[in-house]
Formats: structure tokens, sequence, C-alpha cells
């Protein structure tokens, strides 16, 4: 009994702590959302989480943009470009890695190591050659060299967790396909897909937030305000400084992370089981 | 092998290439070439406009040496040192900090997905502008940690970001802040490992400390090294928010001035794109220096038991 009563106290006292740690932690993010329904004026010297005045102008404002582009077009921007990449991740990404992970052919070794190594690379010794590359094209400012490189499985990174999940995958599958005679697109199509759905939840969800945050290629790329995304937009807003650009701004800070919780609280499971089983980088 | 089967071996070779041609593609197109090509740039002087002017070492001279004519590029050995101080302070504090919540976690509570949940959370938005332009605000002279500093505590704090001794604290805070993603890591790796141990040792009269030493960090190690080195060669590229929190310029003093950052404005505000090819073959050195010097220690420190 004495026993029992000592775990039911160090149960709560742990709780407890895990509980107020989160809540530090998460103070900044609650203290943004509670802001962005304060009146300009009033954010920074009510230091309160609930707005004395509860206001919407913020959002409507914002909403507004500066200059002639509204945020709507930076959303519908942001929107095109990540949800063109995640369709290139999902299909080219996972076409490469079911040949690395079930096609027998010469050099296969090598290319894998290849690819492994490609992943480990910094992105800057490739940035300036691509931008000259694409500048040729005639492609800066639009959003071809954001999406493009994607169509070529350039994100090593997603392969390597393909591969790792159709690895596991029981090949007895494939064989009895084969007899049936399914082609190699066949069971490609018919079999591995459909069976590596897990995985390839897991790429769509972090090919979408990667890509909705990428700021740098963003910045690089982008040049005038009608192709501007969020992260751009809110920068805009940034450099426009004066206390009364913060409002709105914080108001359209939070609009630009709905999506990023929409899409974790939906597929949560998804999340947790992609980074434990890969390691993903945060 | 007979006509037939080297036929058929062909053909197999050959369906399994065109499962590959996309990749193979962008690997020589997107990666390979330019690679090659930057490693030229980064012996030239290029502004974009005229064709690139062969100079040689020189970029390279002038980042690390320098003379009279061509002094030695302070800025460029400041980035560095910004950088390392970065990736050297906030990645061993984000994996102590992932450790130890996983460690608080791994126990037979109820609500633990709810937990990992709230711990996810700034990992989720962390990498954005959004919360980026928000750390501008907290950490500001006026914002708001300084707000509830002087009301609630009668402190009279410094401007953090403004502040070239504590800006770049406030970035390694930022990152050390999402520690969500080796936090899970970490406790999936806890779950793994049998409780026998413990109890066994338990016996023995191995105390908790004695306990963590001898059994949770070996038995972790390995997942303990693949996030170091994967959280290293992250921290090293950081670029969004130095942006972000200095206004794109680096400052105050350029002590936040990150190498990527330096890297973009060298390349893309001064149109140096030899010299910031160069940075960028540095930079890939340095993370493969690194990389391979801690797979050479993983070979003493990390034991990859035979259970698995």
């Amino acid at each position: 009994m004495k026993k029992h009563t000592r775990n039911l106290i160090n149960s709560i006292i742990t709780n407890a702590f895990i509980i107020l740690l989160g809540v530090c932690m998460l103070y900044p993010v609650v203290w943004l959302i509670a802001a962005s329904f304060k009146e300009s004026n009033t954010i920074f010297s009510d230091p309160g989480l609930w707005p004395k005045a509860f206001t919407l102008q913020n959002y409507v404002k914002g909403w507004q943009g500066i200059g002639i582009v509204g945020f709507g077009t930076f959303f519908k921007n942001s929107f095109i470009i990540s949800g063109l990449c995640v369709i290139a991740n999902v299909i080219f990404c996972s076409l490469t890695a079911y040949a690395f992970a079930r096609l027998k052919f010469a050099g296969r070794n090598f290319w894998f190591a290849v690819m492994m190594v490609t992943m480990m690379l910094p992105t800057h010794v490739t940035t300036i050659p691509r931008y000259i590359m694409f500048r040729k094209f005639g492609w800066i400012d639009t959003f071809l060299p954001l999406v493009i490189p994607k169509f070529f499985a350039t994100d090593a990174f997603f392969i390597f967790l393909l591969v790792q999940f159709i690895r596991s995958l029981p090949k007895e599958l494939d064989e009895s396909a084969l007899i049936d005679g399914c082609g190699k697109f066949g069971i490609y199509t018919q079999i591995v897909m459909p069976l590596t759905k897990p995985a390839l939840i897991t790429t769509v969800i972090f090919t979408f937030l990667w890509t909705w945050d990428d700021f740098f290629n963003q910045l690089l790329y982008l040049n005038s305000p009608s192709k501007y995304t969020v992260p751009m937009g809110l920068r805009l807003f940034l450099d426009s400084s004066g206390i009364s650009s913060w409002g709105p701004m914080f108001a359209m800070s939070v609009l630009s992370l709905l999506p990023c919780f929409i899409l974790f609280f939906s597929l949560q499971k998804y999340f947790v089981q992609g980074i434990a089983t890969t390691g993903i980088k945060g | 092998m007979n006509k037939r089967a080297r036929k058929k071996a062909i053909r197999e070779n050959l369906t399994s290439y065109a499962f590959l041609i996309p990749w193979l593609l962008g690997f020589f197109v997107l990666t390979l070439y330019p690679m090659i090509y930057s490693f030229f740039l980064s012996f030239t002087e290029f502004n974009i406009l005229q064709p690139p002017k062969w100079i040689g070492l020189r970029n390279y001279f002038v980042m690390f040496i320098g003379n009279e004519q061509f002094p030695r590029d302070e800025r460029f050995l400041n980035s560095l040192l910004v950088t390392f101080k970065y990736v050297f302070i906030s990645v061993p504090l984000k994996l102590i900090f992932a450790l130890g919540v996983a460690m608080l976690m791994n126990r037979d509570l109820k609500l633990i997905p709810f937990y990992r949940t709230l711990y996810y959370i700034p990992t989720l938005l962390g990498g954005s502008v959004a919360i980026a332009a928000l750390w501008r605000r907290l950490f500001a002279g006026d914002g708001v940690l300084n707000t509830i500093l002087r009301s609630a505590f009668g402190l009279n704090p410094p401007a953090w970001i403004s502040n070239p001794k504590y800006a770049l604290y406030t970035l390694i805070l930022l990152s050390v802040w999402q520690f969500g993603s080796p936090m899970i890591i970490f406790l999936a790796g806890l779950k793994q490992i049998p409780r026998e141990y413990y109890e066994a040792s338990a016996v023995d009269g191995a105390g908790k400390m004695r306990q963590f030493f001898s059994i949770t960090l070996p038995c972790l190690s390995p997942i303990i090294f693949f996030n170091l080195v994967m959280q290293m060669i992250n921290a090293f590229q950081s670029f969004t928010q130095a942006y972000i929190v200095s206004g794109g310029q680096g400052g105050p003093l350029d002590s936040t001035m990150f190498y990527s950052l330096y890297l973009y404005i060298k390349g893309f505000a001064f149109s140096e794109m030899g010299y910031a090819s160069a940075m960028a073959w540095v930079l890939l050195i340095i993370i493969a220096v690194l990389t391979a010097l801690a797979f050479k220690l993983s070979g003493s420190l990390v034991s990859y038991g035979s259970g698995e």
C-alpha cells in the first residue's frame, strides 16, 4: 500500500513537471496567437495572454498584404509550389527507391553509395551553378527552379527512407505477381506503391513542411511580389517595420503556421513513425 | 553464359536503368555538374555578367592568409567562428535536452502520446520565418521577455537581440527549443532497451547514475551518434533564423553572421560568385572532415550490440 502511494505521488510529480515544462516551451507560440488578436498599439504594452480588447483587425489588414499584392496570393503561390513538390517527390523518389530496393542491375551498389553521399552534401556547393544554369534557362522569378529539381528525385533523403521501407516488405508478393505476368512497372504501381503507403505519407508530410518553410531558395529565385510565397510575404512585413505592422505580421504568422498544424494533427501517427524509424532531421 | 542468357541479362539491366533515369539525370545535371562547375568557379573571379576570370588560389588565400595587396577577409573568419560556436553549443545542448526529456517520459504514463505531440510542436514550427520573426520580438529590448523580467522581477535586462554579446545565444536557444525530433528518436530507442538489464543491475546494487552510464548510454550510442552527425550537418547550413532575426545583415556587429548567410551576401548581394563558390567548398570540406572524424571516433565509443 505504501509503495503504491509512493508510486502515485511519483507519477503525479513527473506528470506535473512534464506539463510545466511543456507550457513554458509553448508559451511563445501561445503568446503569438494571443497577440494576433490584440489591437496593434497594445501588443507590447499588454503582457497578459488574454487580449484586453479582442480584435480581428490584424487579420483583415494583414490579408490585404503590402502594396497591391494580398496575402491570398502568397498563400496560393506557396500551396502551388509545395503541392507540386509533394507530387514530384512521391512519384520520383519512390520510383528510384523501388529500383534500388528491388531491381537487380550492374553497378547498383555503386549508385546507391553515390545516392547516400549526395544526402550528406551541403546544398551550397550546388547553389551557385544551379542559379547560373536556371538564369540561362530564363527561370528566374518563376516557380520552376523550386519545383523542377524534385522531378529528378534530388531529395536523396526520401529515397533512402523509401528504400529502407521497401526492403522490409516481403518479396514473395513481387514473385507471385511476376508469375501472374505482371511487369516490373506493374509490380511497382500495383504492389509496392500501395504497401509503401506509410512511408509515402511521411514523404508527403516532410516534403510539404520543408518546401513550405524553404526560405533560402524562395529568396534566391523569386523577385516580384506577385510570385512571393508566404515566408517572403512575412519578410515584407518585417522590412516595413514600425509598430503598426507587427499586428498584421503576427496575424499572418499564425495563418502561415496553420497548414503545418493541420497536417500534423491529422497525420500524427505517421509523423511519429517516420521520425522514429528513420531519424529524420529536425 | 550463352547468348540468350546474356541477352536477357542486358534487357534486365536496361529495364532497371529505365527506372533510374530521372534520378540519374538529376544526379548528373543538378548535382555532379554543378559541383564540378562550382569547384572551377572557386578559382575565379566571377560576377555572373562577365565571364569568369581565372585567379588561381586567390579566393582561398584571401579567406585564410591574406597580404598587403589582398587583405585577409576578417568577416569570413568571423562567420566561421560564429558558425562553429553555434554548432558546437547548440547541437550538444539540444541532444542532452532531448535525451533528458525522453528519459523523463520513458515510463508508463498514460499521456505519453499527448506529451510527445506537445513537445514536437516547436520542431514543427521552428523552421519558419514566422517563428524567427516572433523570436526577434520576444528578445528585443522592449520585447516580451524583458517586459516580464521588468514587471515581475524588477530587473533591468539587456536588449538580447541587438546586443552582440547575446544575439547568437538567442539563436542557439531557438535551435535547442526544437529538440522534438531527437527526443522522439531517443524515446523509441529507450523502449528497445530490455528491462532485464536494469533489473539485473539493480540486483547487483547499481544506482540510477551507474545504470545511466553503463546501460542507457551504451545502448543508445548508435542513435546518439547518428543524431549528432545529422544535426551537425544541418546546423552548419542554418540560414533562415539568422537572416530573419538579424534582418538579413548578420548583425549586430556580425555576431549572428552565419556561414551560409555570409555566403549568400557574398554571392548574391555583392555578386562575388567565385568567392562564394570557394566558401561552399570550404564548408563541404569542413563537414566531410568532421563527419569522418565522428565516424572514426564512433569506432571506439559506439557499441553496436550483437542483439540487434
